[in-house]
């Protein structure tokens, strides 16, 4: 059953002429839910938003919000916002007005829209700055105002175009707990767009992994990271190791590998490379037909046998850890 | 040497070409405007005969009327031309090469003297031209149309033909800057096509506009040769005044009218760029 603001696509097509952008995507959004859409550049993850902002015609299929089909609605009646990837805020608009702007299309008087403009530069803590123009503002700074913006037309969806990329990295983590605190405030669904596995997993109720124009895997976060369907899925969302085995493909979870003797593991290899990364070592080698296995260990496990480039390791697991996927 | 010395070495060629061939003869024009003529001759002084004759004159009020007339009626219509052409290059054609190949149709009129795209005209307009026999070819009219040529309409016309391109220009410029995902995001807030004009390119494009003003008032504001040609020498400007005081060789009253209108011109502008700052566009 459809529940009041769930958003579904229905074979969602998106053609180019010859290239096909999206094919034939369907998924069910439930109501209140952060969502991500993952994937490398160009695998239609964008082009997906796009129509379900309205900025891009859909070539096939439908988006259907609240139980009403969009597909076909001009961006503002779709219930939906979008957060753009660079936040197009207008350069020559006040904070204030650029947070009004929508109203001020939809002719709302100016006292009423400045008002509404201010409780939700309140909401985004960006009050003290309203009379600035965007030129003005930090990065982080002007995100807030690009997500005021798009909320005071109050969506049922909000949609972001990889929110976090324009900024340091430091300021991408602090950023990230902020949307995550405002769509738990707001309780409405969120649908971002990104390419890097570590915001998805720690953001997203759900990630939907897309690759070559389709999904390759949706599902709750941790059932993505942990239960890959497809080899693609598994070395993109990382911490895992691919292996070709005789009875068909595995991923290994990088932390489940056990270093041990040569002769002693399930495969042989001569290490490749040693990295060290604070609290892990992360340990590579090369095994038999030219694979590459990585293995992390705690710092202190690696100091206890320590290894050095060349050296042969028998790598091990528990056959619970292997977990089969398609190649 | 120093880096000071190397800055000033680098900046004086064009200082000097610019105090030689701009500041100089300026000051020259000034220090002539107050000096005296007969019918035969001109001398050195300092009085304010010409000046006193010059707005003691009715003709200076009309003359000056009818600049600024042909100014601004030339802005008004360069400006709607203009901004049409510059926002059909800048939205309306999408790929890169075409709107390059389009933007160098626009100049290819430019290959030509001005005088010679001036004069083209008068075959078209004249009372027997192109455009008087094909209108009463198709019966539109019977009489041919006395005021295509030699009137306000030709002039007019010959200066938003020359001058058009000035405007498109510099709009063509401020528009190719606008990020195309402010358009977007005019829709995503529920603007429509014209909000989004008014609220969001219109006031983008301000610089852009306010350069192709300056271009198009100051050259309408400083040409004679237009207003003679396309008149038939039966409308005046300033310009002409200032052509005919010449070939009269009434140099001092000549230098008076021209300061008068540098005067005039660089109001024109101070008030134009208080209204916008272009700073941020050069």
């Amino acid at each position: 059953m459809t529940k009041k603001t769930d958003l579904e696509l229905v074979a969602l097509t998106k053609r180019y002429g010859e290239t096909v952008a999206v094919d034939s995507i369907s998924h069910h959004f439930k109501s209140g839910v952060y969502a991500c859409l993952l994937g490398p550049s160009g695998c239609g993850k964008s082009s997906t938003l796009r129509m379900i902002a309205g900025h891009e015609d859909a070539s096939d299929g439908s988006i259907v919000l609240s139980g009403r089909d969009i597909s076909y609605l001009p961006p503002a009646k779709r219930g939906t916002a979008m957060m753009f990837q660079n936040y197009a805020l207008f350069p020559h608009l006040s904070v204030r007005d650029n947070v009004a702007f929508s109203l001020r299309m939809a002719g709302v008087d100016k006292t009423e829209r400045q008002k509404r403009a201010n409780e939700m530069l309140e909401l985004v803590e960006m009050t003290a700055l309203a009379d600035r123009t965007p030129g003005q503002l930090s990065g982080g700074q002007q995100q807030r105002v690009a997500l005021a913006r798009a909320l005071i037309t109050r969506p049922q969806v909000l949609l972001l175009d990889e929110p976090l990329s324009a900024l340091d990295p430091f300021l991408r983590i602090r950023m990230r707990a902020e949307l995550k605190r405002l769509q738990r405030e707001l309780g409405i669904s969120f649908i971002h767009v990104t390419h890097g596995q570590d915001e998805a997993l720690a953001l997203a109720d759900e990630i939907i992994v897309m690759n070559n124009a389709v999904i390759e895997q949706a599902g709750p976060a941790r059932a993505v990271f942990n239960t890959p369907k497809t080899a693609f899925v598994a070395r993109f969302m990382g911490g895992h190791n691919v292996l070709q085995m005789p009875q068909g493909h595995i991923a290994l979870r990088l932390d489940d590998m056990q270093i041990t003797a040569r002769g002693a593991g399930k495969l042989d290899g001569r290490v490749m490379g040693i990295e060290y990364q604070g609290t892990h070592v992360a340990l590579t080698a090369e095994v038999a037909g030219g694979q590459e296995v990585t293995a992390l260990m705690p710092d202190h496990t690696f100091l206890e046998t320590p290894k050095d480039l060349g050296d042969v390791v028998g790598f091990s697991w528990q056959d619970r850890a292997a977990h089969p996927v398609i190649a | 040497m120093t880096k000071q010395v190397t800055a000033w070495l680098q900046a004086a060629p064009m200082a000097v070409v610019l105090l030689a061939f701009l500041v100089a003869p300026i000051i020259m024009i000034v220090i002539v405007s107050f000096w005296g003529a007969t019918e035969y001759s001109i001398y050195p002084d300092f009085q304010f005969d010409n000046y006193a004759f010059l707005f003691g004159s009715p003709v200076t009020y009309t003359v000056f009327f009818n600049t600024f007339y042909y100014a601004g009626i030339t802005w008004a219509l360069t400006l709607v031309i203009g901004f049409t052409v510059a926002y059909f290059l800048a939205f309306e054609v999408r790929s890169l090469k075409w709107q390059i190949g389009l933007f160098l149709l626009c100049t290819i009129p430019f290959w030509t003297s001005n005088i010679i795209r001036m004069i083209s005209w008068i075959p078209f307009l004249g009372r027997n031209g192109l455009t008087n026999s094909t209108l009463i070819s198709w019966g539109i009219i019977d009489e041919p149309l006395e005021w295509l040529l030699f009137s306000d309409f030709s002039v007019i016309l010959a200066f938003v033909h020359l001058y058009t391109l000035f405007m498109v220009v510099p709009i063509f410029n401020s528009m190719m800057r606008i990020d195309r995902s402010l358009i977007e995001a005019a829709r995503d807030g529920g603007a429509s096509g014209w909000q989004t004009l008014r609220h969001v390119i219109i006031p983008l494009c301000k610089p852009g506009i306010m350069i192709g003003t300056i271009f198009v008032t100051t050259l309408v504001m400083g040409d004679f040769i237009t207003v003679r040609f396309m008149s038939g020498s039966q409308r005046a400007n300033v310009g002409r005044l200032i052509s005919n005081d010449i070939s009269l060789l009434q140099y001092p009253s000549a230098s008076a009218t021209a300061v008068v209108l540098l005067v005039a011109v660089l109001i024109v502008i101070g008030l134009l760029l208080r209204l916008v700052d272009i700073r941020k566009e050069l």
